[in-house]
């Protein structure tokens, strides 16, 4: 395949029909829409289901039926759809399904406005519902990892029969980039045993999150976290750059952090040894080489279209060895590179880190 | 001592247990109508052949485990949401046979939207919809179809509507739907009016295999647990006074439904 | 190193946005890395806009600028708003037709092209992005003119199909007046 200027949106919607997505369902919701716009005509071409649904609880309970039927099946919002959809999240969750969702993060609390942000850190990691679990969350910073996010996305919902929230913000789903798309996947020929389908030949198959007896629940729970635990031993993904010799440590993901690449390098031309840390999954968080760096750098500054959510990871990984800063814009607001780079030189000189 | 004087290969079947109920005791109260439409769903699922072929979507209320009791394919919804769940099924699964089963709480109150735009859809999918004018599993409190003054856990004065709004009436409003093609409110409150329901769950069963549309069944119901009425005196409080406000009738029915064998 | 950085600012209906995209498809077509990034707003419909492209040799990184290379203004406001924000030793390219004022800064390179007068000269006040645009890639050399040019082939809507020819006379008239 070539490479094309794509807009964030359609080449995510484009590279999940790619890679196989049998159904999506969804309501129009800024700055997510085009997504929509564009599955709605290419789905159908396909053969493919689409539907827009009444609301965001319907499109995400749709998804859900969609996916006890075992087919590959997505949907994608913004944080106030999101904040809607956290009761189906959580049943599926609880029902071992895969599902995936992108939540293409808007500036909040409440209606906000429309603008890009990262304030869905919290809801997406650690609230995506009522109950014990985590969806898978990655962060993809540029149009082309967000097209390469689908297809983990879909493999790792699948492998591990759970949710997978690929989490981008207004402005990776509004910039257009030049990016490669996939070719075109077969889809997957069979329906996974646990689907209903028909009990046809076999004892019927039930896909449900009840279990009333506090023991049974309780096994439910055990099982769901040794899967979590799976998860947080063998999927944690992060870019590092130029740690080598790092005394400071940049971290941030996503838009922050392809800002924070143009903030190294121009800290680096300034002579400062600085090394960027971009997570790309929020949820397993790189925990384990974030403590490992927090043991050779001497600071640590953390990037956040947010009030700071990410930052409270960090700060439970780094557990006070080195100070942890913050520099974070709210509200639609992006951080400015300058802005970054004068942040980070304060806390250089603050540490007696000289170039 | 009596002895057989008509060999069994002979004799005429007058009883069967349906092949799509499970043999699992249910957990309703005595006297409760879920245990009988449960049979009259497994009887329609068997008499067409569907066993195999069927998917229900339980709903959340008393009927949140009718998959322990009617043998087939089985999702668990959210409270209100099995007309999305159905919805999402069915269109990836278009052979398939696909019903929910929900109360009125489930249907009338947390739900609206999702049976409206499902129902408006014109979603091939059937509903079942028991409405006994209470929330069982919860407790007795007031539901949406609660009627005038009636005493509930949450209407302990009895329900007043200046205050707490006005019975619904579900069905009249479904058949507004475009996409629906069959509405109907029947009553499992006497012999005659099980097997008038059976008839209109088979028919609308019926119309979703055929492609046409949307199909409803209302179910007038009783709760003699939370009504605190003993069970009969129960079947006949809701014939005088539930099938008063809510009348027994076909509030839709195509031409193509019609036309559909009995 | 090949690298720039512009700021697209007009009215809604001004084609800001659109001349953006053409100089993204041109520098991917000369084999830069590109980024291009709209203002999403409600103020798309019928306010101002504006867009931000960056082509570079290098991977990009922020996507979005403070202080960009260069800046190309259609409308008053735009002038009044982003002028001040080019870096020093940038480009300002200015609507001269729409835009009376001049700029008091002499740290940078300024050109102002009556770009809604010349559009409406060749039959259609709408392209006067074009003539910006052709303005902007003769001054800055980032791309050719003519990579400008087939990517407008390519990449004009059916619709607008029969304003091809006036468009690419535009760009030409740009970069004739930038020389």
């Amino acid at each position: 395949m070539a490479v094309q200027l794509l807009k964030g949106n359609v080449a995510f919607a484009e590279a999940a029909v790619r890679y196989g997505l049998q159904a999506y369902f969804g309501y129009p919701i800024t700055p997510q829409s085009e997504a929509l716009e564009h599955l709605s005509g290419r789905m159908l071409q396909e053969g493919r289901v689409f539907l827009q649904a009444e609301s965001e609880v319907a499109a995400i309970n749709m998804v859900y039926g969609a996916a006890c039927c075992g087919v590959r099946v997505m949907t994608s919002t913004s944080g106030p759809g999101f904040s809607l959809m956290t009761e189906g999240l959580s049943y599926i969750a609880g029902s071992e399904i895969p599902v995936v969702v992108v939540d293409m993060m808007r500036g909040g609390p409440g209606l906000g406005n429309i603008q890009p942000s990262q304030a869905d850190y919290f809801l997406m990691t650690k609230t995506a519902g009522h109950g014990d679990f985590h969806p898978i969350v990655l962060a993809p910073a540029s149009v082309q990892e967000l097209i390469d996010s689908m297809g983990l996305a879909f493999a790792l919902a699948e492998k591990y029969r759970t949710l997978v929230i690929v989490a981008g913000d207004g402005s990776l789903g509004q910039m257009m980039e030049s990016a490669e798309l996939p070719p075109m996947q077969p889809l997957p020929e069979q329906r996974p045993v646990w689907a209903v389908t028909g009990a046809k030949g076999r004892e019927p198959n039930v896909i449900t999150s009840m279990y009333l007896v506090a023991e049974h629940l309780e096994q439910v729970n055990l099982r769901l976290q040794a899967k979590l635990a799976e998860i947080r031993k063998h999927e944690v993904r992060f870019v590092e750059s130029q740690t080598g010799d790092a005394e400071l440590l940049l971290v941030a993901y996503g838009t922050s952090g392809r800002i924070c690449t143009s903030v190294l390098r121009q800290a680096r031309q300034n002579g400062l040894p600085v090394g960027l840390l971009r997570p790309q999954t929020l949820w397993p968080f790189p925990e384990q080489r974030l403590r490992e760096l927090a043991e050779q750098v001497r600071g640590v500054l953390v990037v956040e279209m947010s009030a700071g959510q990410m930052l409270e990871d960090v700060e439970h990984a780094v557990q006070g060895r080195v100070p942890v800063r913050f520099h974070g814009r709210t509200g639609g607001m992006i951080p400015m590179v300058e802005d970054v780079l004068s942040e980070l030189q304060a806390l250089a000189s603050d540490l007696g880190v000289t170039p | 001592m009596s002895q057989s004087i008509i060999a069994p290969e002979e004799m005429e079947l007058a009883y069967a247990y349906p092949a799509s109920l499970t043999r699992a005791y249910t957990h309703y109260c005595p006297g409760c109508v879920h245990g009988i439409v449960h049979r009259l769903v497994a009887e329609v699922i068997d008499e067409l052949g569907i066993r195999e072929r069927a998917i229900g979507v339980a709903p959340v209320g008393c009927a949140v485990l009718i998959y322990n009791y009617i043998n087939t394919d089985f999702v668990e919804a959210a409270h209100g949401r099995a007309p999305a769940m159905a919805t999402g099924i069915k269109r990836v699964n278009p052979d398939n046979v696909v019903f929910t089963y929900q109360g009125d709480g489930d249907l009338a109150a947390i739900g609206t939207a999702e049976i409206i735009h499902a129902a408006n859809r014109g979603e091939r999918i059937t509903t079942v919809f028991i409405n006994n004018a209470i929330y069982g599993m919860t407790g007795g409190q007031m539901a949406p179809t609660t009627l005038q003054g009636m005493v509930t856990t949450s209407t302990p004065m009895g329900r007043n509507c200046q205050l707490a709004g006005y019975p619904i009436r579900m069905s009249e409003i479904l058949a507004q739907t475009a996409g629906a093609v069959y509405v109907t409110r029947e009553a499992a409150l006497d012999l005659a009016g099980i097997r008038k329901t059976k008839r209109a769950i088979k028919r609308a069963f019926l119309a979703q295999m055929h492609g046409l549309g949307f199909a409803s069944v209302e179910v007038l119901s009783t709760c003699p647990t939370n009504w605190g009425m003993d069970p009969w005196a129960a079947m006949q409080w809701a014939k005088e006074n539930l099938a008063a406000y809510y009348p027994l009738d076909t509030f839709k029915i195509t031409d193509a439904v019609k036309a559909l064998p009995a | 190193m090949r690298h720039q950085e512009a700021i697209f600012a007009g009215f809604g209906g001004q084609g800001v946005l659109f001349a953006g995209q053409l100089l993204a498809y041109a520098g991917m077509s000369e084999g830069l890395h590109v980024t291009w990034i709209p203002s999403y707003g409600p103020e798309m419909r019928g306010g101002t806009a504006n867009c931000t492209v960056i082509l570079s040799e290098d991977e990009i990184g922020a996507p979005v600028i403070s202080h960009p290379l260069s800046a190309l203004v259609f409308n008053a406001p735009s002038m009044e708003k982003y002028a001040p924000l080019v870096k020093p030793g940038g480009l300002l390219l200015v609507n001269s037709s729409l835009i009376a004022a001049r700029t008091a800064r002499e740290d940078l390179r300024v050109v102002y092209i009556p770009a809604s007068d010349i559009a409406t000269e060749l039959g259609n006040i709408r392209i006067a992005n074009m003539v910006l645009l052709g303005a902007y890639v003769t001054v800055t050399g980032i791309v050719s003119l003519d990579s400008a040019k087939a990517q407008l082939d390519e990449h004009l809507s059916d619709r607008q199909r029969k304003w091809l020819q006036p468009n690419i006379e535009a760009l030409d008239r740009g970069a004739t007046l930038a020389r």
